[in-house]
């Protein structure tokens, strides 16, 4: 009930305030512009490959009915034939050649009608072709793709969070000479699109020997000066007074950071956790130059490689780009508290 | 189980120094409390004997050994800041069990040890809550518990009183003063409140701008301030000042000794008689019932407060004339030093 109140408030008492005509077509046409294509996409995952090709095409996954006929080894194709008295008839399409198409009755097999193409329409049904996804397990080595983006995603994700909260720490909590000037260069390094140095990375990741392994996708990103900056300006806020008693407490440094500082940080690391993982899944270019065999591919390499150059498997690409989604939404589904708290506090996008 | 012993602590940040030079002795067992206005170096000079600054200068030393260059931690020193510092995250037990966790002390000892003093501190029934979830007196009580458990050998407080509301801290006052006693422990205590440092301490620092101005006895400063500073620190209501030509020629004043420039005398030591050396003109009457509180001016803008005992029944405006008790009056030089 409150939950329908909440969706369904106005501004005006008892009719509509024009503000709120305006808000809630706002909110429709933003609703639709950034909802449509997700759901087209998770209709179309679900569509058989002819029915993608068809044209106009259907919203739900329609796809022409078969029919098995005796003596014939494939399913045949149900038509509706409208036949010479006006009369509709379904029967199934033997083949067709031009413009002629020879039919049959599938209860009457012996019995073969030839109409003109123009007089007949296809049977369509709704149906899910749940085989687009248990196809990608079977035929491809799906599994070991998403296996290679987990990994990658979490392990590069865990390594962010130890190695930013070290340095967000040292430069939050600690004086020393030099210390302004670190933290601008870190800061600074954010100018610097990603792109640009890709060649360097490459060529370091090359003479290290990491072609081809995930951790050279890894590694060459753990310390990301967005992730120092947030934690740093978040660690800022915790009192001094805490790191103090700690000392007073025979804390060494490393117990009071693993103990003190990270709890205490928790907001401003789920908020770095949620952004890392966002990076890491959604990350192209990177695993693209580093990994070029494909039992190392990433589900975003497979993607591409799905793209052929003359053939296109429609039906296998879109059902992966749903998988590929599933995580970062219930990333956000389940943390986005985390993500407006954190992003409100640490006031960075 | 400690003295304490500082020599010439001197301590500058940048350029600007805090501290000049203190020197200070503090026997086993004792109670000793630093006082002075906000900004006159007092915590600073806490934070040096508890190591989370080192003395730019000077020697500090505890039972007899030179600790300069010796950890916060290791000194054997516990500190209950003026915020708590409790750590939001863990429970009351976790707070007071860390630092014998960092020390490696073995588990079942820990737990005996946090439950005599949560036992000490009334906060048995408290032990699983998180600190927020407890009220302003209890957080002090859990803050003080940490420094219970290590068994220090000195006890440092940072204005621990205040946060509280002043109820509170009379209550406190008094728990801490029986916990001083219970223990027996040295204990340095940091306030700007010259109450609570007259009601705590048996030793008292006045400290101003980075100096010593005099250490002492409650009593003994009360009694025999050694300069204005002090005679108006200590003391509630503060001590009245008047030039002292405002006396001389006055048949029935006092004697003053030669030199003398300011006297000082005591808001409950002034009387107010039919007869006297100075008259006070009353712009303020307040009555407490026990005693009142009459405030005015004397001579030429004087102010002057004047506590007599009981009621009175002079009203704002009217003009009195008052008798100043030689024992009680405090005379000071031009420079504002004892005489």
């Amino acid at each position: 009930m409150r939950t329908l109140a909440f969706f369904t408030r106005t501004r005006g008492r008892h009719r509509l305030d024009w503000t709120d005509w305006l808000s809630y077509l706002y909110l429709g046409v933003g609703l639709f512009t950034l909802f449509a294509p997700i759901v087209w996409l998770l209709m179309s995952s679900l569509k058989t490959e002819s029915a993608l090709g068809q044209f106009p095409p259907t919203f739900l996954p329609y796809s022409q009915k078969t029919v098995t006929v005796a003596g014939h080894d494939k399913p045949l194709p149900l038509f509706t034939v409208r036949q010479a008295d006006g009369s509709l008839r379904e029967m199934a399409q033997m083949r067709r050649i031009g413009i002629m198409a020879t039919l049959v009755d599938p209860a009457q097999p012996t019995q073969e009608v030839r109409v003109n193409i123009n007089d007949r329409k296809p049977v369509s049904e709704l149906t899910f072709a749940w085989s687009n996804y248990t196809d990608l397990f079977a035929k491809f080595s799906f599994g070991r793709y998403l296996w290679n983006s987990v990994f990658i995603t979490v392990v590069a994700t865990l390594l962010t969070l130890l190695i930013n909260s070290m340095a967000a720490f040292a430069l939050s909590k600690y004086q020393f000479r030099g210390q302004k000037a670190v933290f601008l260069l870190i800061i600074a390094t954010l100018m610097i699109p990603p792109t640009i140095i890709l060649v360097p990375v490459f060529l370091v990741i090359n003479s290290v020997g990491l072609l081809n392994s995930l951790w050279g996708v890894i590694l060459p990103a753990i310390a990301t000066p967005t992730g120092v900056f947030l934690l740093r300006q978040y660690m800022l806020t915790i009192p001094d007074e805490l790191l103090e008693a700690a000392r007073m407490d025979h804390a060494s440094e490393w117990r009071i950071y693993w103990k003190i500082i990270l709890p205490l940080s928790a907001p401003a690391l789920a908020v770095l956790a949620i952004f890392s993982v966002m990076w890491r899944w959604n990350d192209f270019l990177l695993p693209l130059i580093v990994l070029s065999k494909s039992e190392v591919f990433t589900l975003q390499l497979a993607l591409n490689s799905f793209q052929g150059e003359l053939n296109t498997q429609w039906h296998y690409l879109l059902a992966m780009t749903v998988i590929t989604l599933v995580p970062i939404t219930l990333v956000f589904a389940f943390l986005q508290k985390y993500i407006t708290t954190g992003i409100a506090s640490a006031g960075v996008k | 189980m400690a003295t304490l012993e500082l020599a010439n602590i001197v301590k500058t940040f940048d350029r600007t120094t805090v501290l000049h030079g203190i020197d200070l002795t503090v026997s086993h067992g004792e109670f000793v409390v630093f006082v002075g206005p906000s900004g006159c170096g007092k915590s600073t000079l806490l934070r040096v004997i508890a190591g989370l600054e080192s003395p730019s200068g000077g020697d500090i030393r505890i039972d007899s050994q030179v600790v300069n260059d010796i950890g916060a931690a290791q000194r054997g020193c516990a500190m209950v800041f003026q915020s708590y510092a409790l750590y939001p995250h863990m429970s009351v037990y976790d707070n007071m069990a860390f630092g014998l966790e960092n020390l490696q002390v073995p588990r079942p000892q820990i737990q005996a040890k946090v439950q005599d003093a949560a036992r000490l501190l009334r906060l048995e029934d408290l032990l699983q809550r998180k600190p927020t979830q407890l009220s302003g007196g209890q957080r002090q009580r859990v803050a003080i518990g940490r420094a219970i458990v290590r068994d220090p050998r000195l006890f440092l407080f940072d204005e621990p009183l205040s946060n509280l509301d002043a109820e509170l801290r009379v209550s406190m006052r008094a728990e801490l003063r029986e916990l001083h006693a219970r223990l027996g422990a040295t204990m340095v205590y940091v306030t700007h409140d010259q109450v609570e440092a007259m009601t705590l301490a048996d030793k008292i620092v006045v400290l101003r701008a980075g100096r010593v101005e005099q250490i002492g006895a409650p009593l003994e400063l009360y009694n025999r301030p050694c300069n204005t500073f002090v005679a108006g620190f200590i003391g509630s209501p503060r001590m009245n000042f008047l030039p002292a030509a405002l006396l001389s020629g006055h048949a029935g004043a006092p004697r003053l000794p030669e030199g003398s420039h300011t006297i000082g005398v005591r808001p409950e030591h002034a009387q107010a008689a039919i007869e006297g050396p100075v008259r006070l003109t009353v712009t303020q009457v307040e009555q407490l019932g026990a005693s009142s509180v009459l405030r005015g001016t004397v001579g030429v803008n004087n102010p002057f407060e004047l506590v007599a005992p009981g009621q009175t029944g002079l009203r704002a405006g009217d003009s009195v004339a008052l008798t100043l008790p030689a024992p009680q009056l405090h005379c000071f030089d031009a420079h504002g030093q004892r005489l």
